[in-house]
């Protein structure tokens, strides 16, 4: 019988971490930035079925870069305990601070836990507010601790060097294709600094968008207006799309 | 919450056991519910009183709600446990969409209400019964359809107009003398409010347009822009304007003899 080595608490979570980040690091960034009317998600992704984000409640979006399954799992217990809450309670009782609450410790639990391995994701769980003050936007990293982040966020692959280049170039009060824009320019830009073009089939996006008469302000941005949106640049373009929005 | 059902589930007030009971429970009922499909979509709409017994209980109840963005339920019968079984079926239905990325058909919407009003019928055989209206625009085969209920959850789709309800059988005498398949949208919502109107003339239980107080019939239409309620100005205009001519003629508009 073999005697199991001895491997040190510190040494058994670094290896853990890792081997999350890795994983995480092999999937495609995505960015979520506040823009004047609310929050947007961009993300590249080949697939139309599967989708990066989504809706978890009225004002809560989710966006995820990982594994699909694992953040799947993680979505739909997230869209359970909302809808249970504001069944139970009220509708304006679901917030993303408890959301990300829950997350927080699903995950931790599970990075911690020497039965199973660790979730190879990172998510962002964002809310939007009647004013760009109440918005809120939190990361969770794999371990399951909580970034509470204002502006802009990366997480995937590439996210430190694209979060540097969207903090500089960030500003408050963008239009929606201005904050489009920015964000397409910082996930086009490889590692090693050479740019690539993402064509607009390749792109997913989404936007929490508070000026939304629905009680639901999530909305996937698909097809023409997506396309009208990357190609406009200036604020007429931009009044004329949030008409045709609905 | 979760505790007390997993360990001393009697202690909840839900599962407890009720004593049994001489007679009818008193509780608010509602009760007039009208539906009128039209080309491009389906108007659905409801009068405002709850009774409980011989009692008006509430003059401004809402009893017509949207169930998702291309559906609606109005709801006759026990008004506690009715606008609970709606919050529950839309939750369903949003739960649904939000899981599966993909809306229920409309169909499926329809079955899905069938099995709640089944799950209640031990309430109905004791007086509480609910039975909803159903109606709702069929994006795939782009119409507005109309499905009815009875107390065990039997399920029946009904062609042009329907009615459920203590006042349905007036309504639906008003809206079969009253309906054409090739009605527009404006002509269906009076249709509708005529019915209501018809039903508050002979059923007691059904309340009219209330003029005084300004409570006019909830009127809804599902189209394939998705569902909308009619404000308050357009439903007063609406039975203001069925009133008017109801003072000439109090038993409302003539169908040809032949």
């Amino acid at each position: 019988m073999s005697t199991p080595f001895y491997v040190s608490p510190q040494q058994a979570m670094a290896d853990r971490a890792e081997y999350a980040r890795k994983g995480i690091a092999r999937g495609r960034s995505l960015v979520v930035l506040q823009y004047a009317d609310g929050i947007v998600f961009v993300g590249e992704n080949p697939s139309r079925a599967l989708h990066k984000f989504s809706e978890i409640y009225d004002r809560i979006g989710f966006a995820a870069a990982g594994k699909y399954n694992e953040y799947e799992n993680l979505r739909i217990g997230g869209v359970r305990y909302a809808d249970l809450r504001g069944y139970t309670y009220d509708r304006d009782d679901v917030t993303a601070r408890g959301l990300a609450n829950v997350y927080a410790q699903t995950l931790g639990t599970i990075f911690s836990s020497a039965a199973e391995k660790p979730y190879e994701v990172e998510l962002v769980v964002a809310e939007v507010g009647e004013t760009p003050e109440g918005d809120q936007i939190y990361r969770l990293p794999h371990d399951g601790s909580i970034v509470d982040e204002h502006g802009s966020v990366a997480v995937g692959g590439n996210a430190e060097q694209i979060s540097s280049f969207l903090d500089q170039r960030h500003q408050d009060g963008m239009s929606l294709a201005e904050a489009l824009k920015l964000a397409v320019q910082a996930l086009s830009r490889d590692t090693n600094g050479s740019e690539r073009e993402i064509p607009a089939e390749r792109l997913e996006v989404a936007v929490l968008d508070r000026t939304r008469p629905q009680q639901r302000k999530f909305k996937r941005i698909v097809g023409r207006q997506l396309s009208r949106l990357l190609e406009a640049d200036g604020a007429a373009t931009e009044a004329e799309s949030a008409e045709e929005e609905d | 919450m979760d505790f007390l059902s997993d360990h001393q589930p009697q202690l909840l007030p839900g599962n407890r056991q009720l004593p049994p009971t001489q007679g009818v429970i008193e509780a608010p009922h509602g009760t007039t519910i009208v539906a009128v499909t039209f080309p491009g979509g389906v108007v659905l709409a409801g009068d405002r009183r709850a009774t409980m017994g011989n009692v008006i209980a509430q003059r401004d109840i809402e009893k017509v709600f949207p169930a998702d963005e291309y559906s609606a339920v109005g709801i006759a019968g026990t008004a506690g446990l009715a606008v609970e079984m709606v919050k529950l079926f839309q939750l369903e239905l949003e739960h649904f969409e939000k899981v599966e990325g993909a809306q229920l058909s409309l169909e499926g919407k329809a079955n899905r209400l069938s099995t709640m009003i089944r799950s209640n019928l031990g309430m109905a055989m004791q007086g509480l019964a609910v039975v909803p209206l159903f109606a709702g625009f069929d994006v795939d085969r782009a119409k507005g359809r109309i499905f009815s209920y009875d107390v065990t959850g039997g399920r029946s789709e009904e062609h042009g107009y329907a009615a459920t309800g203590s006042g349905s059988i007036f309504a639906r005498g008003a809206m079969k003398k009253l309906f054409r398949d090739d009605l527009t949208e404006d002509q269906a919502t009076t249709l509708v409010v005529q019915a209501l109107y018809d039903a508050a003339d002979d059923d007691s239980a059904t309340g009219g347009p209330d003029v005084a107080r300004r409570i006019y019939p909830i009127v809804t239409v599902i189209t394939e822009d998705g569902f909308r309620r009619l404000t308050e100005d357009e439903a007063s205009e609406i039975a203001r304007a069925v009133l008017e001519r109801r003072l000439e003629q109090p038993d409302g508009p003539r169908a040809a003899l032949l």
